[in-house]
């Protein structure tokens, strides 16, 4: 295990399988010096740091660079100005109407209300997963049952909701039909609450993946042992699962609050475009070919959420706890 | 005991409302999808037909979608293809200690996390400086003979769509093959050297089969996330719309049930792909116990 890792050979023989000549170059060199890590790993990981590279490093460098730069209604003025940042908070320090400020109340209140519904929904589901469902096949099967959704269309798992939330759909009939209502309610589509229901439908998973995986790992002992020791059900969850749960939570939000807040196709379609939302602010600013001011938008986005997962990670120290 | 029992009824009756609020309004739309030809968007069904599917395949309904159905099944398979070999050599690489491993790690989980938005508009803004900076060398005419003269932008299916699509697929696809390798009995490989195995046969005869099954799941999420996606594809596709862009743009317009046929149609490939990843685990699970 010490001077030849077993796993070498596996990585110098793919270097060697590589179509390229400076791959199988690089597998003989593995070969001649089996104790070193040789150029094979490296060659391995190439085309995966290159796709990175090429297509979110560069690509978020650009639009730092852009944001500082200049436009007309035509085109781009390369320039280090600063009149996309402030054209995004003008107001905003004077106290008068600051949209920006505005838009983004809007976009973290749609994120806080997910995280309210998906946190506590997700944890129910994939403690069912963990602890009540006895046999491994069972409990493959019923994940499997909540994942495959997750590999269908985002776009028409919201157009589902149209013939159950609109003004004649399925729940407004129902509710004239028994009498709970008099006129049909108009807010189930269209709305904040549409939004936020779709969101609950669309990510609930990513909460449940990672709790469940937190769960599984929990050592059963430490539930006996804290009953032997007179622990009431309540207090075992609330002192032993739980704080064993809080990183997959932890991993849960992260994924939850940063689809949120850069969405603009749910907050569109489920809110009928009359809902604010960063997403859709950025969206809004490239539609108009008005680049920089996007590219500023996004920068601040980007910003807030970085600012968000470092929160979230000091919250609960996840690397620790894995 | 009885406590203990009562809150797993509860939790049973919570999964199975979840289930059901996950698949209903799905099935819903499959449903209403074979409206008769007087029915609508909602309830109640007007007859039973196939008059939606008929249309949606005569192409009068709904303009072009089967020309953003191929583009949409091109891309998804091009991509599944390259997040499969991206994310195994990736995977591989991962298994050995290399400098820069943990960046590249970082990397992987912020091209997951980071906001599409902000990725799609990225690679949009890359692109058209790209195709300035070539029209301008097109200017002073210093671009080879080769290149077409017609040429507007680099913008495309295969460029920029590949690329966002890329960033959304290989973190799945590379999390999976850091949980397949972390769980790879090496013994095999050992045994496979010992017995004389070249290199490429300890490959192709120990490691590929190994780690075949969990390949046909890297598969699976690449194909279907790319088929579905749109976030990243918004700025990035540029003249071509793919199908999850047309649904989105359908949506505001729609007004007959072909939406939810052409949905209800879209939802099945998706399927009919888990469908075939599951068949496709199996035989490669087979084969792999299968003596040779």
């Amino acid at each position: 295990m010490s001077s030849s890792r077993p796993d070498a050979g596996g990585a110098a023989v793919l270097g060697a399988a590589a179509p390229s000549a400076p791959a199988a170059r690089a597998g003989a060199r593995t070969r001649r010096r089996p104790s070193g890590p040789g150029a094979a790993p490296y060659l391995q990981a190439a085309p995966l740091a290159l796709v990175l590279l090429l297509f979110l490093v560069l690509p978020l460098l650009v639009t730092a660079a852009v944001s500082l730069w200049d436009y007309t209604e035509f085109t781009l003025v390369p320039d280090a100005t600063l009149r996309n940042y402030r054209e995004m908070f003008e107001g905003c320090l004077s106290g008068g109407a600051c949209g920006t400020l505005r838009t983004y109340l809007s976009t973290l209140r749609l994120c806080a209300l997910t995280l309210a519904v998906t946190l506590p929904l997700g944890f129910a589901v994939a403690y069912f997963l963990a602890f009540h469902v006895r046999s491994d096949g069972a409990r493959t099967a019923l994940f499997l049952v909540c994942t495959a959704p997750f590999l269908t269309s985002n776009v028409i798992r919201m157009i589902s909701w149209i013939p159950l939330l609109g003004r004649e759909g399925v729940v407004n009939r129902t509710l004239l039909g028994v009498g709970a209502v008099e006129r049909p309610l108009d807010w189930l589509l269209y709305s904040e609450f549409a939004v936020v229901l779709a969101f609950v439908h669309l990510y609930t998973l990513f909460v449940v993946v990672p709790v469940f995986n937190s769960l599984m790992r929990i050592d059963l002992r430490l539930i006996e042992a804290a009953r032997d020791a007179g622990a009431s059900s309540p207090q075992i969850l609330l002192h032993v699962v739980l704080p064993l749960a809080k990183p997959g939570l932890a991993i849960g939000a992260i994924f939850v609050g940063t689809l949120v807040m850069g969405d603009f196709v749910t907050v569109g379609v489920m809110g009928g475009q009359q809902i604010a939302s960063v997403g859709k602010a950025i969206q809004t600013h490239a539609a108009y070919l008005q680049f920089p001011a996007a590219a500023a938008q996004s920068v601040v986005l980007l910003a807030v959420v970085l600012m968000m997962i470092a929160a979230l990670t000091r919250l609960v120290d996840v690397r620790r706890e894995l | 005991m009885t406590g203990a029992s009562a809150s797993r009824w509860c939790l049973g009756a919570l999964f199975a409302a979840f289930v059901a609020f996950l698949y209903g309004p799905t099935l819903t739309i499959l449903v209403l999808s074979f409206q008769g030809p007087e029915g609508g968007l909602t309830f109640p069904m007007n007859g039973l037909s196939l008059h939606w599917y008929r249309k949606l395949f005569g192409g009068a309904g709904v303009v072009d979608i089967w020309a953003a159905f191929g583009r949409s099944l091109r891309l998804g398979l091009a991509v599944m293809a390259l997040t499969t070999l991206v994310a195994l050599l990736g995977g591989y690489a991962f298994r050995r200690r290399f400098r820069g491993a943990g960046a590249l790690f970082q990397l992987v989980v912020a091209s997951l996390i980071v906001p599409s938005i902000a990725v799609s508009l990225g690679i949009a803004l890359q692109f058209r400086i790209l195709d300035d900076w070539v029209r301008g060398l097109a200017e002073a005419g210093r671009l080879p003979a080769w290149f077409p003269e017609d040429h507007a932008t680099l913008m495309g299916l295969f460029t920029s769509g590949l690329g966002a699509h890329l960033t959304w697929t290989l973190p799945f696809g590379i999390l999976i093959m850091f949980a397949v390798f972390n769980r790879f009995p090496v013994e095999v490989e050992e045994a496979a050297r010992d017995c004389g195995a070249s290199p490429w046969g300890v490959f192709r005869y120990a490691v590929l089969p190994l780690v075949a099954p969990s390949l046909v799941g890297v598969a699976l999420f690449g194909f279907t996330l790319s088929w579905d996606e749109i976030a990243r594809s918004s700025q990035a596709m540029g003249e071509a719309n793919t199908l999850p862009l047309e649904l989105q743009g359908l949506t505001t317009t729609a007004t007959t049930p072909e939406i939810y046929a052409l949905g209800s149609l879209t939802t099945g490939v998706s399927a009919l792909v888990i469908a075939a990843a599951f068949v496709a685990h199996g035989l490669a699970r087979r084969a792999r116990r299968s003596p040779r």
